[in-house]
């Protein structure tokens, strides 16, 4: 088990407590929502992508500690960055949370985020801190919308759930 | 009535907590505290014998062939079912039907029952302390039919609003689906008084007693509900196994639940004539390891006694109570005059979650979440809560270090 203290560290506390980036932006060009039945974690994600670049992000909602502070950190880490360089960010962070991805021996781009490494050891919160970026890769791809104009929701349900069990009808 | 055994002497813990190999578990390093009882209790080695002698000597199918081991299994079938007869006083051991668990038996009554006795514009009630359990059946009935649920409110103290519940009643209300103990808050509701009430307008009752049968005695007669659903594995039995009690004659008007083996008297391809109950409502092989298992945890919740097991439980919560109370920045959620060990809480500025996890640091298991009662959750504004849940298993030493675990939860965000 990893200790507790390397997770919860003042960094991700501090962004707990202070959100950067944490509100919606008026209009903006793309939305996505999130959410986690399990814990009631609730992420709504707006964005401005102009010529392909995330000009603008900003994010709201409610969420434990880690999926606060991951949505946080995520919205600072890929603000002007173009919409190729955001996926290939949210698989590296998928790939940490769930182990697939050794940071020691590939190269990647995470920066500061290496500090979710440690929720790899706790399968119940994997998903926690990779919704934020469930909901990322949602709004980036507007085309997978049902209809058209509509905001995308995702939910830590679903077939690239990393975690086996779905977090409904416990006891 | 049914006669409480009576015993004076105080629970001997020592004695209890060596009966269950699990609670001397270390985890990450800590001893167990295991305080998740109101999702699933943990098995003493009575029920773990008593599971491993059925299937090392005594198991086939049963109801069938005529060989030894069928008979005898058959046997300690039957004995597990009068076992639970008497568990919850009811007049005959037919009037009680093996499910796979609470959710099953609320099911089973959806079907068996409100299918054919719930009608368009027929009114269902139901209480806003609810489980998904007994709402997502009725709300599947309520959409088949076109009929209507009404939801019984509560106070800020998670207690039901008896006058209002009496209110709710008219010529079109059908059906009573209702916790005897909520899993979310503990409170546990008046029952009797209001299945009276719900009989004076001639409607059936059903009790969700998953929460109330591992936590006090129960009687069917007194109670006089007429359906009571459980599970074996939060009264220290086996997953896999619950119980449906139904008054015979409502049981026999019934439509069978599922067809299979075991329910029939005879089939033909032109007609199929169903068994009588309880055979009518178990098709196919039944959870044979799982009912005896069931048999033998009443056997082991009798012999230490409901009543001071009860008595037991109010203590730790009382201290809980008292030692939660007392920290600042920390809000128990359900305060109702009459509670079962429940105790649900919330920490200002930490998400429950995160006070799980860091808990569990330390070996405690607590749940975290909605506990399958969202609507409870919206009643109090919030989007999930911190629940420990205490069994006659527990000690106060443990509840001391549930507090000194959220002082650390505290001190960690502060």
């Amino acid at each position: 088990m990893t200790d507790i203290r390397q997770l919860y560290q003042e960094v991700i506390l501090d962004h707990n407590r202070k959100p950067r980036n944490f509100g919606s932006i008026l209009g903006a060009n793309r939305h996505a929502e999130g959410h986690n039945p399990l814990c009631g974690d609730h992420i709504r994600l707006s964005m401005n992508v102009l010529e392909d670049k995330i000009e603008t992000i900003a994010f709201e909602g409610e969420g434990c500690a880690i999926c606060k502070a991951s949505a946080s950190m995520m919205t600072g880490a890929v603000k002007g960055k173009s919409v190729q360089d955001a996926e290939i960010m949210v698989e590296e962070f998928r790939g940490m949370a769930t182990g697939t991805l050794d940071l020691d021996r590939a190269d990647h781009h995470l920066g500061k985020l290496k500090i979710f490494a440690g929720v790899k050891d706790l399968p119940s919160r994997v998903k926690c801190a990779i919704l934020p970026w469930h909901t990322l890769h949602a709004a980036l791809h507007p085309v997978l919308s049902p209809v058209e104009g509509a905001e995308f929701s995702v939910s830590t349900e679903g077939e690239a759930d990393p975690v086996p069990g779905t977090g409904i009808g416990e006891e | 009535m049914k006669v409480e055994r009576m015993n004076t002497e105080s629970i001997n813990i020592d004695k209890i907590r060596a009966d269950f190999p699990i609670l001397g578990l270390q985890v990450s390093g800590k001893p167990l505290v295991y305080l998740d009882n109101a999702a699933s209790s943990q098995m003493p080695q009575a029920v773990i014998d008593r599971i491993v002698r059925y299937q090392s000597q005594e198991h086939a199918n049963i109801h069938r062939a005529v060989h030894y081991l069928s008979e005898l299994a058959t046997r300690e079938f039957e004995a597990a079912r009068v076992k639970v007869q008497h568990f919850l006083n009811a007049k005959e051991s037919r009037e009680i039907i093996f499910t796979r668990g609470t959710t099953e038996a609320i099911n089973l009554v959806m079907h068996g029952y409100g299918r054919a006795f719930i009608g368009k514009g027929d009114e269902i009630i139901l209480s806003g302390l609810e489980h998904h359990a007994n709402i997502v059946p009725w709300q599947m009935l309520v959409q088949e039919k076109g009929a209507v649920l009404r939801v019984i409110p509560m106070n800020d103290a998670g207690e039901l609003l008896i006058d209002e519940f009496e209110a709710l009643f008219n010529e079109k209300t059908k059906f009573l689906a209702l916790s005897h103990v909520s899993n979310a808050l503990g409170t546990i509701n008046p029952v009797k008084t209001m299945t009276a009430c719900a009989h004076r307008h001639g409607v059936p009752v059903l009790l969700d007693g998953a929460q109330a049968a591992p936590h006090q005695s129960l009687d069917m007669q007194d109670l006089d509900c007429d359906f009571y659903a459980f599970s074996g594995h939060k009264m220290c039995g086996p997953t896999g196994i619950g119980v449906l009690y139904g008054k015979a004659q409502l049981l026999e008007k019934m439509q069978p639940y599922q067809g299979g083996g075991d329910m029939i008297l005879s089939v033909t391809f032109e007609k199929t004539t169903y068994n009588v109950i309880p055979a009518k409502f178990e098709a196919g092989t039944p959870p044979i390891m799982a009912a005896i298992g069931l048999g033998a945890a009443i056997d082991y919740l009798n012999g230490i006694g409901l009543a001071k097991i009860e008595a037991y439980e109010k203590e730790l919560l009382d201290y809980a109570t008292a030692r939660v109370t007392a920290l600042p920045g920390v809000r128990i959620i359900g305060t109702a005059s009459k509670k079962a060990a429940v105790l649900s809480f919330e920490i200002k500025g930490v998400h429950p979650h995160d006070v799980g996890t860091i808990l569990n640091v330390d070996g405690i298991a607590i749940r975290t979440g909605h506990h399958c009662a969202q609507p409870v959750m919206q009643r109090f504004g919030v989007p999930a809560t911190a629940r420990a849940s205490f069994a006659f298993y527990n000690t106060k030493q443990e509840i001391d270090k549930l507090v000194d675990g959220i002082l650390k939860v505290q001190e960690m965000f502060s």
